[in-house]
């Protein structure tokens, strides 16, 4: 394989890596802020195989996509902690296993 | 050069994803989530979409990753408590996120044959490309993406202020 080249497959499946890793890490990390970032880690790999698509079929339409994503998490990013504040001034913990009740 | 480049982004991609994973203190898997970020930045440069590299560094691990930090030092969040969780799940849900990579991993291998390669400053989209799309075929969604960071403000403002408060 020449050097200067990477077939596009290794961009999918890094892609695919790490968002089983953001998978794993929301489904066992016990603090809330930690399972938060799980969920941008599966995002950024969306991301990622969104920009090998729109690079293999020269679609720029993909990383508009992209953009779309990222503008979404910034938004989400602000909503998601400021219930994370919320909810830690109701409870006194980000303990996920302690937070199981919608109401106070 | 570029397999060089990808070998040694991608693995500090996955090095800080499973440091991510590992750390027990919520600051060091922030700091592990910026380097999965930044790292990601390169590969879009090497995937030739230069403005959205400079923006996944701007957006995310500046601003979105900051936001993150303030949070975790505001609330002052401790270590992680430990918990035994049960055999069963430990036994069930590890293999079957290994699975789920393997199930992912052999439709892109076997797709590999219609896929191409990725060559260095092969096709270069630039801003003014982008930006063509974006202004001119995807004006409403850009408006519409815009009035929604402004409903978020809003709302990140009135959900993290205290009660009592007018």
């Amino acid at each position: 394989m020449p050097f200067d080249q990477v077939p596009s497959s290794w961009y999918l499946i890094l892609s695919a890596a790490l968002f089983t890793l953001g998978v794993v890490g929301f489904l066992i990390k016990r603090t809330l802020i930690t399972v938060f970032m799980s969920i941008e880690l599966m995002l950024n790999a969306v991301n990622l195989s969104f920009v090998t698509f729109a690079h293999e079929w020269h679609a720029v339409k993909g990383q508009i996509f992209v953009f779309f994503v990222m503008m979404v998490a910034a938004a989400e990013a602000a909503v998601g902690l400021a219930i994370i504040i919320a909810i830690f001034r109701a409870r006194a913990t980000l303990n996920v296993d302690q937070i199981d009740l919608m109401k106070l | 050069m570029h397999l060089v480049l990808f070998i040694i982004f991608a693995g500090f991609c996955l090095a800080g994803a499973i440091n991510l994973l590992l750390q027990s203190h919520p600051i060091n898997s922030a700091l592990s989530l910026i380097v999965v970020m930044s790292s990601l930045a390169v590969l879009y440069l090497l995937l030739g979409a230069e403005f959205l590299a400079i923006a996944q560094i701007i957006v995310y691990a500046g601003a979105i990753m900051v936001l993150f930090t303030f949070v975790v030092m505001l609330l002052n969040v401790g270590t992680e408590e430990k918990t035994h969780g049960s055999k069963v799940a430990k036994a069930v849900g590890f293999p079957a996120a290994a699975v789920v990579l393997a199930v992912i991993a052999t439709v892109v291998l076997q797709a590999q044959k219609q896929l191409g390669a990725v060559i260095l400053g092969d096709s270069l989209t630039t801003t003014q490309d982008l930006s063509r799309v974006l202004f001119r075929d995807m004006l409403l969604p850009f408006e519409l993406t815009s009035v929604l960071i402004l409903i978020a403000i809003l709302g990140a403002v009135a959900l993290a202020r205290k009660e009592g408060h007018s």
